[in-house]
């Protein structure tokens, strides 16, 4: 199946290529708008083209999955999203994908870049080259096109206790803590659960059962509080066979995770803290 | 296919005004609550929010929650209810606290207090000069904030109905609010959820213009839905635009540069804010420093002539970038490619947060057009006015009003479900959706929401964003009733059910377009300039006619009646407005 559009000017046609029909979409009748080419949302004077290859997968038409190729006009300096966002307004409506902030903040968008999971916010057309693949995360059940099923990723989350535990006495005030306390745990608030981490980890993908090294994090971040008074529960948690202990000290995690949380140095602080209980150290 | 869920009640949106009524509602024995976000929450705009919030704590010198008062009602340009104002005010420093023993990582000072740090508008002894009064968690507050709030309401065990898409709510004949419709984004199925009580915390509608500091997402959902069912719009008219946002993209780059000494400087280098606000300098309200860079910009001052200036953190040295601002200095490298420990940071005024909205008491309790209550509906945070902000909000107080009014919905909510019956059903609760979608999804030829979309952005930016004139808004005016004709043909390419995101951007660029134009009428109707609303053609305060805020109700043939409503004035006589 083809499907065509027009632009104006330095517009390329764009053009789609697909081994299956798209059934379920109205992407063949879909015209470019006349006045302008068929940019990025914000593609300036210096737009090129670029060619994205895309996972395509919706289970209420399609019996297998498939890859699309798309060409779009954008700026260099235009997110990934960017592109994405141009194919599905003004080419595919039907290419699904989650995103909301579109600064590498809110955690919608990872997604496998070239290769490797990323946010789409936050990495330039220019760093991926002229051809882009774009696949869904791994280790979770493809709901529809890049969208993946984050159920069971949030269930991870909430098994290690990811909130604050001290029901000792409060006072008016604040409780106390140094800056060098509250360094401590500084890298691990950083995480804004997008799992790019754990669907990066060889091990989660061997084993869906690993708490992931997302999970870990939200753990480190209580762990090493000094506020904090449920360490032991949560050292014990991840002591469980499916806990720290199925990390292999990979680091595609730390290489994956787009707030650069070092997190196998957290995954390892961890493991020290259940072997010679230091968590306060 | 139509399911049905009981709830006592609801809560619509999963940013920091919702979960904090969430976990409200939680804590309340017996009650059944409910959370209803269109996204996960922790992607919810309010993580998003860099640099602060504020509560006179008087934690590194000496502040007090009246002079907070005072610098909020100055900063709305007298249009903030002061009764409200004083409510946030003096709740503020023990939400702070609250939120510290929920957990929330605070950065510290040395004496192992919350830290703080000057923030724009914000003043010791009314108006003297910058004050310490912007509690942190480093640049990523607004992420601690909600990280810490979900973190609590997982503790708390509340049920949370995550990507489901409000798109109604369901008024029963007698006038109350007995629940809300919603779409679930997986399967395209419609769901009624009946219940006592629903609070609105659906967040803004920066994307009604094209220069935006907000998500995808801030489409203005709730808002719209209760323009819609016949409840009033609050001062719509106040639109704020944050001074930086990174040129081009408008990502918000936080005051809090400003606050740790950074400057602003045009294109001869010179730090212009001193011409515009003697005392408070780089530090005056963000009315008046967006002002000023669009100013700069329009008489060619702008750098290398552009649309935008710097913003210059050079001199702070790499120790404060690195530590107080990490996230702006990664979005400064990411997007720019420009390392803000060496060089300035090229901006310009974004679109930020909308000060109008559903209108509220102090309760958080919607209010109809003659000023009564609706009974069962609530609204807090973005979505809502309680007139804090009156006509500009001052930095950090969004995320002030989010957990005080979060927590005071909660509470009332809690209180009113104890005496309150389930509203009986109305017929057919589900009829308006059902055929709006299907109205949608039956068009084959069209043109795509994303084209209506830029068109509305573009427009709205040119003609009702910082500068503004009557016929300049009439012409956009034309121009949005235009595209609202335009959308009743909007094309949904993807005719499927499961994860259908085209019909939703479809429907909420209906909610945009419904906006913008209650912006519009609302600002051509308004001929003064106040706060962020500032008319060429009227360009004074003019209190003796218009210290009073605008509300606009949708009549049942889709036209716009404005009425007004007075201020709330108490200790702070309205005076000059001066940094």
């Amino acid at each position: 199946m083809k499907a065509e559009t027009e632009g104006q000017g330095g517009a390329k046609r764009d053009s789609t290529t697909a081994d299956a029909s798209s059934a379920g979409t109205a992407a063949a009748n879909a015209k470019a708008p006349a006045q302008k080419p068929v940019p990025g949302p914000k593609a300036g004077g210096g737009a090129k083209p670029v060619t994205v290859r895309v996972f395509r997968f919706n289970p209420e038409t399609d019996a297998e999955p498939k890859y699309q190729e798309f060409q779009v006009q954008v700026d260099p300096t235009d997110r990934v999203l960017d592109a994405l966002n141009a194919i599905k307004w003004y080419q595919d409506g039907s290419l699904t994908y989650r995103r909301s902030c579109a600064h590498g903040i809110c955690g919608s968008d990872a997604m496998r870049i070239n290769g490797v999971n990323r946010l789409a916010c936050k990495v330039l057309v220019k760093d991926v080259g002229e051809r882009v693949t774009v696949e869904p995360i791994m280790g979770f059940r493809v709901k529809k096109d890049l969208v993946v099923d984050m159920e069971p990723f949030f269930a991870q989350f909430r098994s290690v206790l990811p909130y604050f535990i001290n029901d000792g006495r409060t006072t008016e005030r604040e409780r106390l803590q140094s800056i060098d306390d509250r360094e401590k745990f500084d890298d691990t608030t950083k995480c804004i659960l997008c799992a790019a981490c754990t669907t990066s980890c060889p091990s989660f993908w061997a084993n869906e059962n690993f708490v992931g090294p997302a999970a870990i994090v939200n753990a480190h971040r209580f762990i090493f509080d000094s506020r904090d008074s449920a360490a032991g529960e949560r050292l014990s948690i991840l002591n469980d066979r499916e806990g720290v202990w199925r990390c292999r000290t990979i680091f595609n995690c730390t290489e994956a995770c787009p707030r650069e949380i070092r997190i196998t140095k957290a995954i390892g602080e961890v493991k020290k803290a259940i072997l010679y209980g230091t968590a306060r150290v | 296919m139509i399911h049905t869920h009981t709830y006592d009640a609801l809560v619509v949106g999963g940013g920091g005004a919702g979960l904090m009524t969430a976990i409200y509602l939680s804590r309340a024995p017996g009650l059944r609550t409910a959370v209803i976000s269109k996204l996960y929450p922790t992607r919810s705009h309010t993580g998003a929010a860099q640099g602060g919030i504020c509560a006179a704590l008087a934690n590194l010198e000496e502040d007090h929650p009246e002079w907070h008062a005072f610098d909020t009602v100055k900063g709305s340009d007298y249009l903030g209810d002061q009764d409200s104002i004083q409510v946030m005010c003096e709740e503020a420093v023990p939400v702070i606290i609250e939120l510290e023993h929920m957990g929330l990582p605070f950065s510290r000072t040395p004496e192992g207090k919350i830290a703080q740090r000057p923030f724009g508008g914000h003043t010791h002894h009314f108006g003297q000069g910058p004050v310490r009064r912007s509690c942190y968690a480093a640049d990523r507050t607004g992420h601690m904030i909600l990280q810490t709030l979900y973190q609590n309401c997982i503790k708390n065990g509340v049920d949370f109905y995550d990507e489901f898409q409000v798109v109604d709510l369901v008024m029963a004949d007698d006038g109350r609010c007995g629940g809300v419709i919603a779409y679930e984004v997986a399967t395209g199925d419609l769901h009624v959820f009946r219940s006592k009580a629903v609070e609105f915390a659906t967040g803004g509608f920066g994307r009604v213009w094209s220069i935006t500091s907000n998500a995808h997402a801030n489409t203005g959902d709730g808002v719209a839905i209760a323009l819609r069912r016949g409840i009033p719009l609050e001062d719509m008219e106040f639109y704020q635009f944050h001074p930086t946002g990174i040129y081009r993209l408008g990502i918000l780059i936080t005051e809090g540069v400003r606050g740790e000494g950074g400057v602003l400087r045009n294109d001869h280098g010179e730090r212009f804010m001193e011409r515009y606000a003697p005392t408070m300098k780089d530090l005056a309200s963000r009315d008046v420093v967006a002002r000023a860079i669009s100013k700069e910009i329009r008489e060619g001052r702008g750098i290398g002539g552009k649309k935008y200036v710097y913003l210059d953190a050079t001199h702070l040295g790499a120790d404060v970038i690195e530590n107080k601002l990490p996230d702006i200095a990664d979005f400064c490298r990411t997007y720019l490619g420009v390392d803000p420990v060496k060089e300035p940071m090229p901006i310009q005024p974004t679109a930020h947060y909308g000060m109008g909205g559903i209108p509220t008491d102090v309760e958080c309790r919607a209010l109809d057009e003659a000023h009564n209550v609706i009974p069962g509906l609530y609204a807090a945070g973005e979505c809502a006015c309680v007139s804090v902000h009156g006509a500009n909000r001052l930095g950090t107080n969004s995320l002030l009003d989010l957990v005080v009014f979060g927590r005071r919905g909660g509470i009332a909510m809690a209180e009113f479900c104890k005496t309150a019956d389930l509203p009986p059903l109305p017929a057919n609760p589900t009829a308006r959706i059902e055929a709006e979608f299907t109205r949608i999804l039956a068009t084959e030829k069209g043109e795509p929401a994303a084209r209506i979309r830029e068109e509305m952005q573009d427009v709205m930016q040119d003609a009702v964003g910082i500068f503004r004139e009557g016929p300049g808004m009439e012409a956009a005016l034309v121009k949005v009733r235009e595209l609202k004709q335009r959308f009743q043909n909007v094309l949904v390419m993807d005719k499927g059910k499961n994860f259908n995101t085209d019909l939703l951007e479809a429907w909420e660029l209906g909610n945009l377009l419904d906006l913008a134009e209650v912006t519009t009428v609302s600002a051509i109707n308004r001929t003064e300039s106040r706060g962020a609303h500032l008319r060429e053609d009227y360009l004074d305060r003019n209190d003796a006619e218009w210290l009073k805020h605008t509300m606009v109700t949708q009549r049942e043939d889709g036209t716009l009646a404005i009425s007004y409503k007075p201020v709330v004035i108490k200790q702070f006589e309205p005076k000059e407005r001066v940094y």
